[in-house]
Formats: structure tokens, sequence, C-alpha cells
């Protein structure tokens, strides 16, 4: 079937077997290998990409359900070549270890934000409970996304920017 | 130094990662992103049935399948003498089964394709008729004298028993529990559970026909041992196998092991002559790679009338799966299990564990376990809760009354570990005031009045990492050292390769550290390299968190190399003698002229361009490092539940964590790993488990089976430090990466059984889950 | 694993899809949220030959008031239940199960009238429709019919509905005074119902007029406990009442035991949930006047 999507801004047409998943449309022909797969029961969530702006699992859509419609993957999000706040805020609170998690992190993100500019420790946890991660235990990603929601409501909320953070430390 | 030049940001920086930048714009290199021209598609078929002989297998109908490009079974990799492979653990694993199957899951056939759907379709093409044998799941009948014999293709082998391993002093542990004015026992079952990392394990095996150079870009988290595995089983020529291990999406010891799949892979790229990728789906991941624990555990403890530990004996069943494929130390069958004393002065002690072959995957050391350092943990926290409460001590008291001192360091146990160093009194004594300790004990007296249940479980392990001195410490033979290279370019910036391989603990940016601080150059002008076997040192890779202690180990000395060379150049450059030299904070300067001064990046440029007569040019050397003794990290966790007597759900109020790990390298991401650990500790007491029905079938094998806690279910953790260096390890680090998953699903199962004490309920193994809480509490008639 | 090949066809209008239904009967099946079809494609669990995706209709997105009762159309997300101000304020029961449907990411595709047809024993909006008592509009190309939501369920997997039909909308009654709970133990986010209760209490007079109760997970479908509801009629409502439906209400659940929990410790939950549901619908109908 010839279906047209459009991904990060840009209309693609191919030709896709109906049982293709988005993701692997995403991945093996569009090669935007930033959306993963990591499961196969819909379970995991690292596939997650935004489709009109909507977090959904790609893996568990058909590429055909795409056809005429709007797909944002991690690749879209850099703002004018340089990392979105968003971005940002999870390299300074260390909201990633392996990676492979992130990208779907940042996408959910993105959404909860745009929907809750100010949202509480419980509300992120809550809106981010269909991505797992198995490296951080969580911590730091919603420390990450609290710092670039306070950074994306102004520069007057935006946190000190802090060159090192230590732990409390009691030394020998 | 003046005040517009930035410190060096050496030990103690909190220095953010240098390999975010690639993850953040989805352009790390996992192995599933890669694609080479001509690349086929592989797929495994895997048995449906835990015991069975295999009579026939008809693959025509997949190999003339539209898109199919081979089928191969194990009659075929036989042919090659290439059906059996060995394991980690001196054993054999069948690559493809041949006359029989003996786990589910195990694998049967491979189909290479040109598409991966197309292989998934020609899956269902193969035919294998099975006939069924019964299937061998508890381990303990698997012992009895008429267990059905899995492990037939085994010469000698007339049971289902592995090894026999004991560690100690029998005869004065006896001894010490005939004395005791009071014996404690526990028995409880360590469930096997799964490192489950997000990324799947997976190759592209690349072998180039026209030259015979085999590049396997493979999920590793020990490129050079696997290389060397590769050369010996596949018989390719070592110099001709580049193993390409690139970005991991998570490790935790499951990606230690050699899998069939890599195998067949790199057969079917040998004899296809094109690229050939394999990557397994999750299913495949969780019912037959190495999965984790699965130990059954007896531990005893006999201590004085005043608390007192006399004595310490335990005993073991450890169920291996069909295949003894553990990933540990040779001399060590049960891993370092012998750290079962933990952080006490424990006067005698003896363990014996015996291994069992049984028809389920095989594997066991997994899951950020230390070596079986978490079975070992676990039950002794476990013995001083149960301890405490049957001589009505508080669980900290009795603690503290058994610590090893700080002035017994270096400490000799009894069964032969020599701790390095260690405050635990110092880590207690801040997790329970960052708690509340005594606050909480009055809240939980006053609530257990009004019928309420809330629990304080704590658990004061002591790790043992830094795997380690050549002479104790082989995996298949390979000495466990390991290896740094570093260069320093003529502008002044640096490439430092190891022979280790992060999966996500921050190398890149942390081993940089360490060259800023032993030589100077800023983390960011230093470049990082690790997993290519083409163009690192010989190493032994990352897991049981030895890449601090050992590698860098390794980075510290070699900086140290240059900076005796750069010392050198200095003196050269400042026409003063060596001895004149004075470094600091990547200057040389003239002891008392500290305005005379060399940068090292001077001195780099002039290591190719002004070099005293008969040195030779460049910056650069080679460190492989045999560590004199293990670290030992430690630590106490804390954690406050409160139960639900409806439902018996319990909920995690408050936990602290304290952690010392000698020097940190990057506060930041030593938190992060703690934190990582914390998650995986929760999981594994509150949810997760790998068990199997009488017929031998897998439930677990999906994440709606093995589960994953979300953001939602993960408690809240506090971190907190204290610092005490590793006296004998060149920057006094010692390794963080298990301690966590090591020391606390003791701290969250104490907590649980702390609020049910009262009750005289004693033990719930794990996952203690809700259902098994209110069958506890219904059984004594208390809802 | 992935999915094996089939047809997919996308039809702008509810006559085509009708038309394609009756042709085609069980070889097809119909794609709305997908969250539970394309799982059972990728393990292969069931093999369509045809797919027919209803996302491109018009007019089967609605979840408003019409006449008396609430229409909550074929199309109608998880997520717009959720964000519903209306099903807050006017239908509890909904409101409060919608968030625990799944995960976030399932709930933005996922639909309730896919979710109802699904039938899975463990899902959680057939308990929800038993307990509000609804009805499900079932139209084919010979006509509409309603189904009650108690004569719905026929089994693990298995509706009333005919492979000709689709399941075009749900209604459910507009009640004043009226409270309601979903309590829903789950070992985490996004796995289905260790056991689960829907409860909606309608208040007349300071007393009970009418209760409805439904069960998740407990039973070869979703059930209706009946006897709690009958015992509940017109009653006071106090602790001893909200004890004894309890009571009833777990012995009308029929668990397995499994992973999550033996029958009994199901049963307990079921019972300890319905109490629980009772008081805080009670409280929720009576306060400020009830809604």
């Amino acid at each position: 079937m010839e279906i047209t999507v459009t991904v990060n801004g840009t209309a693609h047409r191919v030709d896709v077997e109906p049982r293709l998943l988005l993701v692997h449309l995403l991945r093996e022909r569009l090669r935007l290998t930033g959306t993963h797969v990591g499961c196969d029961t819909t379970s995991c969530g690292v596939c997650t990409v935004l489709l009109d702006g909507v977090p959904i699992k790609s893996c568990t859509f058909l590429a055909v359900q795409a056809d005429g419609r709007d797909v944002q993957t991690v690749e879209g999000l850099l703002e004018g070549g340089q990392p979105s706040p968003i971005q940002a805020a999870f390299k300074q609170e260390h909201g990633l270890q392996c990676g492979f998690c992130t990208p779907a992190m940042l996408l959910a993100t993105k959404a909860l934000l745009a929907d809750n500019p100010d949202p509480t420790e419980d509300e992120v946890r809550w809106a981010l409970s269909g991505n797992l991660c198995r490296c951080t235990g969580y911590v730091n990603i919603v420390r990450a996304v609290r710092a670039a929601a306070a950074t994306m409501r102004g520069p007057e909320e935006a946190p000190a920017p802090e060159p090192d953070r230590q732990g409390q430390e009691v030394s020998a | 130094m003046s005040e517009t030049e930035t410190p060096i940001r050496g030990l103690g920086h909190s220095v953010r990662r240098k390999e975010d930048d690639r993850f953040l714009r989805g352009r790390g290199n996992y192995v599933d992103d890669l694609q080479l021209p001509g690349m086929l598609h592989m797929a495994l078929l895997r048995s449906p049935l835990a015991h069975a002989r295999i009579t026939a297998i008809d693959v025509e109908a997949a190999k003339a399948h539209p898109g199919v490009v081979a089928v191969v079974t194990g009659r075929d990799l036989d042919a090659h003498g290439l059906a059996w492979m060995p394991t980690l653990s001196g054993d054999t694993q069948a690559v493809l089964a041949l006359d029989k199957v003996v786990f589910q899951g195990q694998e049967v056939a491979a189909v290479v394709a040109e598409d991966p759907y197309v292989a998934s379709d020609a899956l269902e093409l193969i035919e294998v008729d099975y006939d069924p044998l019964p299937p061998v799941v508890d381990p303990y009948k698997a012992l009895e004298p008429d267990a059905p014999l899995i492990r037939e293709d085994k010469q000698g082998q007339t049971s289902n028993h592995i090894n026999h391993w004991e560690k100690g002093d029998r005869g004065a542990t006896e001894r010490a529990f005939a004395t005791a004015d009071k014996v404690v026992r526990v028995e409880t079952f360590y469930p096997r559970s799964h490192p489950a990392p997000l990324e799947t394990c997976g190759c592209v095996a690349d072998v180039d026909p026209a030259t015979g150079k085999a590049t396997i870009y493979m999920t590793s988290q020990a490129p050079h041992a696997h290389r060397t595995l590769f050369a010996l089983v596949a018989g390719l020529p070592e110099q001709n196998i580049r193993i390409v291990s690139p970005d991991l999406g998570g490790g935790f010891g499951n990606k230690v092991p050699i899998y069939p799949g890599y195998v067949v892979a790199t057969v079917a790229s040998l004899l296809l002559g094109r690229p050939v990728k394999w990557v397994e789906d999750r299913t495949e991941n969780l019912i037959s790679t190495g999965f984790a624990r699965d130990y059954h555990m007896t531990g005893e403890v006999a201590l004085s009338g005043d608390g007192k530990i006399l004595g310490l004996r335990s005993k073991v069943i450890a169920d291996h799966g069909a295949f003894n494929a553990a990933a540990q130390p040779t001399k060590t069958p049960a891993g370092l299990f012998h750290i079962f004393t933990g952080s006490y002065d424990v006067p005698a002690a003896f363990c014996e564990v015996d291994a069992v072959y049984t028809n389920k995957a095989p594997g066991g050391i997994a899951y950020r376990c230390s070596f079986r350092v978490t079975e070992a943990s676990f039950l002794i926290e476990r013995l001083m809760q149960k301890a405490a409460t049957e001589l009505d001590v508080d669980p900290a008291e009795l603690r503290r009354r058994n610590f090893i001192r700080p002035e017994q360091f270096p400490y000799h146990s009894v069964v032969g570990w020599v701790y390095d160093s260690g405050e635990y009194q110092r880590a207690l004594d801040l997790a329970l005031e960052q708690l509340g300790y005594e606050e909480l004990r009055r809240e939980q007296r006053e609530r257990f009045a009004r019928g309420e249940l809330m629990g304080i479980g704590i658990a004061s392990f002591t790790e043992v990492v830094g795997a380690g001195h050549g002479a104790d410490y082989d995996i298949a033979g390979l000495r466990m050292f390991d290896s740094a290279e570093l260069r320093v370019h003529p502008t002044g910036k640096a490439i430092l390769k190891l022979g280790v391989k992060a999966q996500g603990q921050g190398h890149e940016t942390t081993f940089a550290q360490i060259v800023a601080a032993e030589l100077g150059i800023q983390p960011e002008d230093v470049a990082v390299m690790e997993g290519d076997t083409d163009n690192t040192p010989y190493g032994l890779g990352t897991y049981a968190s030895r890449s601090t202690p050992v590698g860098g180990a390794a980075t510290a000395m070699v900086a140290r190399k240059l900076r005796e060379k750069a010392t050198r150049i200095a003196a050269h450059l400042l026409e003063v003698a060596e001895e004149d030299i004075e470094y600091a904070e990547g200057r040389f300067a003239v002891r008392g002229a500290p305005d005379r001064a060399k940068t090292i990046q001077d001195v780099a440029f002039a290591a190719y361009t002004n070099l005293p007569e008969g040195m030779e040019a460049g910056l650069e050397g080679v460190t492989y490092y045999d560590p004199p003794n293990m670290t030992f990290p430690f630590g106490t966790y804390c954690v406050v539940v409160d139960i639900d007597k409806g439902t018996g759900v319990w909920k995690v109020r408050k936990m602290v964590a304290v952690d010392d790990c000698g020097v940190r390298i990057n506060p930041m991401i030593v938190e992060g790993q703690i934190h990582g650990g914390l998650a995986e500790g929760f999981a594994i007491a509150a949810m997760q488990q790998i068990s199997f029905d009488e017929d031998g079938n897998c439930i677990g094998q999906n994440f709606t089976d093995y589960l994953l806690p979300t953001s939602w279910e993960t408690p809240k953790f506090e971190t907190h430090a204290t610092v005490t260096p590793s006296p004998h390890h060149p920057i006094g680090a010692k390794g963080v990466g298990e301690s966590a998953t090591v020391g606390s699903p003791a701290a969250y199962v104490n907590a649980v059984l702390d609020a049910l004490a009262p009750l005289g309920i004693t033990n719930i193994d794990m996952p203690v889950t809700s259902d098994k809480v209110w069958t506890a509490m219904h059984e004594k008639g208390f809802v | 694993m992935l999915p094996p090949p089939f047809d997919y066809v996308a039809p702008r209008s509810l006559d085509e899809v009708l038309d394609l239904l009756a042709e085609h009967g069980d070889e097809a099946k119909v794609l709305a949220g997908g969250q539970s079809l394309i799982p059972v494609l990728k393990l292969r669990l069931g093999e369509p030959a045809l797919l027919v995706d209803i996302n491109r209709l018009d007019g089967l997105g609605d979840l408003a008031e019409d006449g008396g009762q609430l229409r909550v159309g074929a199309l109608v997300r998880h997520r717009d239940a959720e964000r519903s101000t209306l099903l807050r304020e006017r239908y509890p029961t909904m409101a409060a199960a919608a968030p625990q449907v799944s995960d976030p990411l399932v709930r933005n595709l996922g639909t309730v009238c896919g979710s109802l047809a699904h039938a899975d024993p463990a899902g959680d909006w057939g308990a929800v429709m038993l307990a509000v008592g609804a009805e499900l509009i079932a139209r084919s190309r010979g006509g509409s019919r309603a189904i009650a939501a108690r004569d719905f369920f026929d089994g693990p997997f298995t509706t009333v509905l005919r492979p000709d039909e689709l399941l075009v909308e749900v209604r459910v009654p507009a009640r004043p005074r009226t409270g309601g709970a979903y309590l829903k133990l789950e070992r985490k986010v996004g796995d289905f119902a260790t056991a689960a209760v829907a409860v909606r209490v309608t208040m007349t007079d300071g007393r009970i007029g009418d209760a409805g109760i439904g069960l998740t997970a407990v039973g070869p479908s979703n059930l209706e406990a009946t006897r709690a509801e009958a015992a509940l009629a017109g009653a006071e409502p106090s602790d001893e009442a909200f004890r004894e439906a309890a009571e009833l209400a777990a012995e009308a659940a029929s668990p397995s035991a499994d992973t999550r929990g033996s029958a009994e410790y199901k049963r307990n939950v079921i019972r300890v949930f319905t109490e629980r549901g009772l008081h805080q619908s009670v409280a929720m109908a009576t306060a400020a006047g009830g809604v």
C-alpha cells in the first residue's frame, strides 16, 4: 500500500505492507533509529513517538494507520540545531544512563509539559508510567522533567545553573 | 594558578556526561541500529517443551519460502563441529539442539532471510517432531536417585548434580554452634529473576569473504574475552576476529555470556558471505538468556546470650538450569558467596553449595549480583533481622554489637577475605539519623496499638568487587586484570582506550576524570574508547562492579607513567633537573619558583617537537593492572513501609540509602548508579520472579508476567554518602554499580517482616507480593 | 514476534464498514485503538485475513449527554474519558476507572468500545458498564440493536456481538445524587487487574435508591454482583449494609488462582474493595446535595 507519513516535518511517500509496524517504518525504511524496540507485549514504551502531538507506542501502531498523519520522533526535537530545554535538562540532571529509554522519555515529557507546564513530582511519575527505565530508578528523570518545566516557564523560573551537584558527604 | 583559570575537573566533580549528547539526539549506536549492505536477518526457532527428544526436523517448506536464504539445524552445525560450544563454567551448551531439548525456549533451528518479517513467517513452516520426556523442575527432586537424567550428552554424568563447593572451617563452626546460647535459622528462596536490560541481546556478524576477517558487532560486556572464545570455539584465527561492542542499552550481566544466536549468526555469515543480523525479541531474552539467582538457602547464626555472633553456616542448593553457563571466576563455582559473613566479626563460619541441573534456561550469575554477593548479603541480613526479633534486641543495636570495628581493618575474615577498609557504624548511624529512627519506632508502637501495620527494615551490607588478582581470579583461564592505554596528542588532548565496557555507567566521563586528576587534562579533552577489540587493549570487561577498581586503577597508573615522562620533558624545557620539578593540577613548576612552569599542553607539544636527547617521541603508555585485592564497598539502607491490611499491599513511605564506595570520581554518576540499583532491588523484593509450572513451562517470558516497576510504583529514594577510601587502590575508589541491588532487597523484605513480626510471621520469600502478605496475616487470624 | 500478513482497509463511511463485516464475517477484525488487537497479531494468537480500520469514520467520537443519557461513541479513547469534566461531574464511576486503564500511552489510542468488544475478563470498562447499567448499541447492515450490559458478555473474550456487527456506541443513563468508585488492585501500572470493583450508588431520600456493582478479573467475564445490589436497594447506608453487600459481592466472584494470588485472596480483595467503594460512593452522592 502507498502511504504518505510526515515525520519531523518531512513528508515521506512509501510503499508498505499493511502489517509493517510504525516503529519499523521509522527505523528500517526511514533510518531514524532513535526510536527503539524493547519488548513484544506493548509493555515498555521505548518505542514512543508523538502522533499529532500525542505520545503513542509505535510498536503497537501500523504504518498504514499513520497515512496522512504527523509523527515526531526524537530526531525532531532539536531547536535550530540545538538541544531543546528538555534535552538540556536531561543532561544537566543526569536523567539518562544507557540512553535506550531516553528518546521515549523526552517525547513523553514534551507531551506532558505541553499539557501541564508545572507538574508536581507525582504528576510527572503518573504521566511517565507507560515508559520503563532500568538504569536510573526514575529519580533523575523526574528531576530533569521538572527542571525543564521550570526553564520553559520562563527565565525567571529557570533553576540557577549548578556546575556540580554533590551528595551529602562525610569524609574520612 | 590564576583566578581566571578553571579548576581541573578531576575526582569529586559532578561533570555532566559527554556520552549524553548522542543519546539525547537519538544518535546512539546500538546493535540493532546497524544496517550493512547485503545484510540478512536471522530468526531462531525455539523448543516449546522443557524436556524432549527430537525425532525429526523438516525444514524444506521453510527453505522454499520466498525471501529465505538459508535454514540451519543442529545437524548442519555438527558437520562443522559447532553444534556444541563451551560455557564460561567449563561445561558445554548446545548451539542448536541435536537429539534432545532440555529447556523451554532452547534454540533448535535458524532461518536466515532477506527481511525479519519473512524470517518470522518461515519459522512457522519448520516442523519439529518432539517426543516428550518427564521434565525436571524442582532442584531437590532433580537430586533424587530416580530423577530423569538431563545431561545424557555428558560423558560420565550419571546424575543431575553439577558440583559441590565448600568454604570455611566446618569443625570449628560446629563447635561454635554447640556452645551457643541461641541459634537462629532462616530458610529462604532467592527466586530466579532476570536482568532484563531494555535492549535485548543481538549481533551483526560480518565475515568478509574476500579477507576472511570476521567483524562481529555484538551486545558484549566483555568483548576481548568474547573474541578469544570465538577464536577457540569457531576456529577462526584471532587476528581475523574483531568484536565491536557499540552502545549498549543496559547490561546488568545479561550481556556477559556467549549465546547460541551469536555463534549461528557468525557461521551463517561465514557460509553465506553476507552480513547476518540476529537480534532477539523480549520473549527470547527472558526465556533463554542468562537468568539470575535461583538459590535455595538455609542459614543459621549462633549467638551468645548478649547477641554476639559465635558462628555462621549455610547450605545452598543452586539451580543452574540445563547447562552450567554461570559466568563467574573459575576457582569460585559459587561465586563470592563466602562473603556471607557480611559486615560482621564472625569467629567461625562454613558454607556449602551444591549446583544442580534442571530443565530450565542456563545462567545464574547476572542482574548486578557481584558474583552471588546478592544472595550472600540477603541471607546474612535476613538472619540478623530474625535474630534481633528472636533475641528481642533492636535490629540496629544487634548490628552495632557485631560490626567489624574500624581498628580491625584490614580485616581477615575466617573464610579468607581481607576487607580493605570500612566504617560500618558510621554509615548505620547516618542512615538512622536521616531516617528519624527513634521517632519512627515510637510511631510504629502507637500504630500497632491501633491495629495498623508499619515496618522499618535495615540492611547493613558489605560488597566485594573488583575481580581481581590474577592468581585467584580468571574467567575461562583469562586472568582478571584490566587495562588502559593513554596517548596524548601534540595539541594537548588525549585518547584513552580501555579494556572495560560500559552499558550506561558513564565511563566516557568518569575515566576521563581520572586522567584529569592525574595529568591535568580536562575531561572534555580526553576521548574515551571502549568496546572495539582491534583498537583497545585486552581487558575482561564490565560486570561485577569491576571497572573502577581494576580499569580505573589501570587508568590512574598509566596516567602516572605519562606524568613521569612529562616531568622529564618539563625539566628539559625549563632547563632544570628532574628532581626540581613539582607537579600540580596540570602544571609542572620549578620548586621554589612557581612562575617558572610548563603546562601539560606545553609538554605534550614538546613530546613531538622538542625532546631531550635520546628520548623517544610521543607521550603514551599502556598499563595492565593486576589488583592486589578486592575492594569492599558498603553501606546501610533503611526502608519504612506501611501495609494495607485489607489487601496486603505494602508501600515504601521512606527510603534512606547511605553508600560508601570510597573515593567518588563523579558523585552525580555514583548517585545515579545507586538510584538504579535501589529500583532494581525493589523490583526483586516486590514483584519479580521467573517461575515454572510442573511441565517446565516458563512463567515470566514477557513483560506482562515478568514485571518491571514504572515510575509510579518505584519508591522515592534519599541518598547519602560516607567516604572511606580503599587503601590499596591508586585513587582510593571501590566500585559501586551493584551495591544497591546487593544491599536493598533485604532492606525492603526486613521492613515488611518487621511490620508483621508481632503477628508471629517470620519469613516471606521474595517476591513479597500482596497476596503472600495477606495470606500470612490471614493464617495468623489477624485479618 | 511480528504480525502475519493481512489485508487492510480504512473506509470512510459506516455503511462501507458494515458491508465489509457482512461480507467477511469472522475473517475480519475491527481496528479502532488497536491496543488489544495489534498485540494479539504480534504474538500470532489470531490471524484475521482483513483489518477494517474505523478511525476515518465521522460521528463516532462523541462523548456527550443527550436526552438524559451519556453517549460514548466507538472512537472515544480512554484518554478522552480521563479528561472529561462531564464524566467527573456526572458519571463518577466512569471517571474513577478511566485513569486506571492500562498505562497513559495505551490510553491515548485505546477506545472504550473497543475494550468492551474485546471482552477481556480482566478488562476495566466491562465492570464499569455493569455497575452503571449501560446499554450497548450494535449496528449491522440489517439495522441496530440495544444490548444491556448484563446481557453483553458471554465468556472470556466473547460477547453476543455477531461477526457482522459493529459496536458503535454505549449509552449510560444520567442519574442525580449518584456517587461512584473504581477500586483496582494491580501489581504495577499497566498490569491487568488482580481484582477490581466498580461501584455506583444512587441515593433516594437519604437511603440507597439503587446500586450497581461490577467485578473485574474474578470470573470468565466481567461479573455483576446482583445479590449484593439487591441487598443494597432501598437500604440504609450503614456500615452493616456495606459489609453485608461486600460479602455478597465476594461470593459472586469466581476467581482463579494464578501468580497474582489465590482464589481466596482475590475474593477477599473484592470484599474489601466493595466495602470501601460503597463508603466512597455514598459519601460522594450525599456530599453537598449530591451530584
